[in-house]
């Protein structure tokens, strides 16, 4: 755990833009963007699950557009199209959730239109697809996507464990669990959030000081 | 279909179903702009206002788009009023405060993609309220939002004078500081 990580030489470009989203960069936990629905949907990993997925497709298929786009949309109403596109995308996403699971269209409520407004998508727009071609942002957007979800996803497992006693609806610690309400109340999202990103600045403390 | 008072709504946004503290709208600039009292009340104020723009936009172009039949463009017609809605109070506030518009900086373009405001929107047409009540709900949602952010700011100030832990700084304290605000605010429950 405490070994340093160096990054391997030879890793190419592309390869690099995908995996700094799932870690160095990563949307949630170092560059704190589209805390709502991290905060909001992650009281069941289901949920999450859901909600990372969705993000994702939105996220990939807005860069694809974007980065296709990037040289025949004025500079000055780019953030009003990126927005436009991102939302063509959320709609659709929102109508398929639907057709597939009813259920979970419910529990997400609103939510799921919700993703129009996650500044990170935005964010990826304007700050890495408007500048780079199609495969390096698609694989920005693919990594800032499944480090989004593998981020949201952690979140779930810790509060619908502890605050619910279960994982994916199976029952893990017996009868005799009592569950802590507040991990899947408003107040525990902050406090697992907290202390996830306590946790991140006191690893990469550790391993600053021992590369030093 | 709903026989909420209009004080009720209004409570309800503001203390009980807080957007920012137990509904989780508008996360990103409770944590970005909260650090100092000043900026904080101002965008409390905006982001208040804004919302009762785009509330009484999001009403006019919800019976529109029934009226057509078009229901799905709803997402697409919100997002744009609010953009322009944004677009009004940042000219407003450029031509009458040129030092609230610097001390907002990017934030004020960021109330695009504040999911407040568009959560508010849906959360209005989805309980079918009617222009009052979406009025009295969009106002006691700005009021709310601003409470919560001024509160955080006031505590973050606070917090600057303190010592804390070194690995503790930055968001981690803030969103601790979140949860304690949120769990206090659960007290509200069942005042209406």
């Amino acid at each position: 755990m405490s070994t340093p990580t160096t990054l391997e030489p030879a890793a190419s470009r592309t390869m690099d833009e995908f995996l700094k989203g799932l870690w160095k960069e990563n949307p949630v936990f170092v560059q704190v963007l589209g805390m709502c629905p991290v905060l909001a949907v992650t009281n069941t990993v289901m949920n999450s699950v859901v909600m990372g997925v969705a993000t994702t497709f939105v996220l990939l298929m807005s860069a694809i557009i974007v980065s296709l786009t990037r040289n025949w949309i004025p500079k000055q109403v780019r953030i009003a199209t990126y927005i436009l596109v991102i939302a063509t995308f959320v709609t659709m996403a929102d109508y398929i959730i639907k057709a597939v699971s009813l259920a979970a269209h419910q529990s997400l409520g609103a939510f799921i239109s919700l993703i129009v407004v996650n500044c990170m998508i935005l964010g990826r727009a304007e700050a890495f697809s408007s500048k780079n071609g199609v495969k390096d942002s698609i694989m920005d957007a693919m990594g800032m996507g499944i480090g989004f979800t593998l981020a949201i996803v952690m979140l779930g497992i810790v509060r619908e464990s502890l605050g619910n006693g279960t994982l994916l609806g199976f029952a893990l610690f017996g009868d005799r669990f009592e569950p802590w309400v507040i991990m899947v109340l408003p107040g525990g999202a902050f406090f697992v959030l907290g202390f996830l990103l306590l946790g991140i600045n006191a690893l990469n403390r550790r391993r600053a000081a021992e590369a030093t | 279909m709903h026989t909420e008072s209009l004080g009720a709504i209004f409570v309800n946004a503001l203390l009980i179903n807080n957007f920012v503290l137990s509904a989780f709208l508008g996360i990103c600039p409770f944590l970005g702009v909260s650090s100092k009292f000043e900026t904080a009340s101002r965008m409390g104020m905006a982001v208040t206002f804004v919302m009762f723009v785009s509330s009484l936009c999001a009403y006019g172009v919800n019976a529109l788009l029934l009226w057509i039949n078009a229901p799905y463009l709803q997402l697409i017609s919100y997002i744009v009023i609010i953009a322009s809605a944004v677009q009004l109070v940042e000219m407003f506030i450029k031509k009458f405060s040129p030092a609230l518009f610097r001390a907002l900086g990017i934030f004020l373009p960021l109330i695009t993609t504040n999911c407040a405001i568009l959560g508010l929107a849906l959360f209005q047409t989805a309980k079918g309220y009617n222009l009052i009540e979406s009025i009295v709900y969009a106002l006691g949602a700005g009021g709310g939002f601003a409470l919560a952010i001024i509160l955080m700011a006031g505590i973050r100030e606070e917090l600057e004078l303190t010592t804390v832990p070194d690995v503790i700084k930055g968001t981690a304290i803030v969103l601790i500081v979140a949860g304690i605000l949120s769990m206090t605010f659960m007290g509200f429950a069942g005042l209406v």
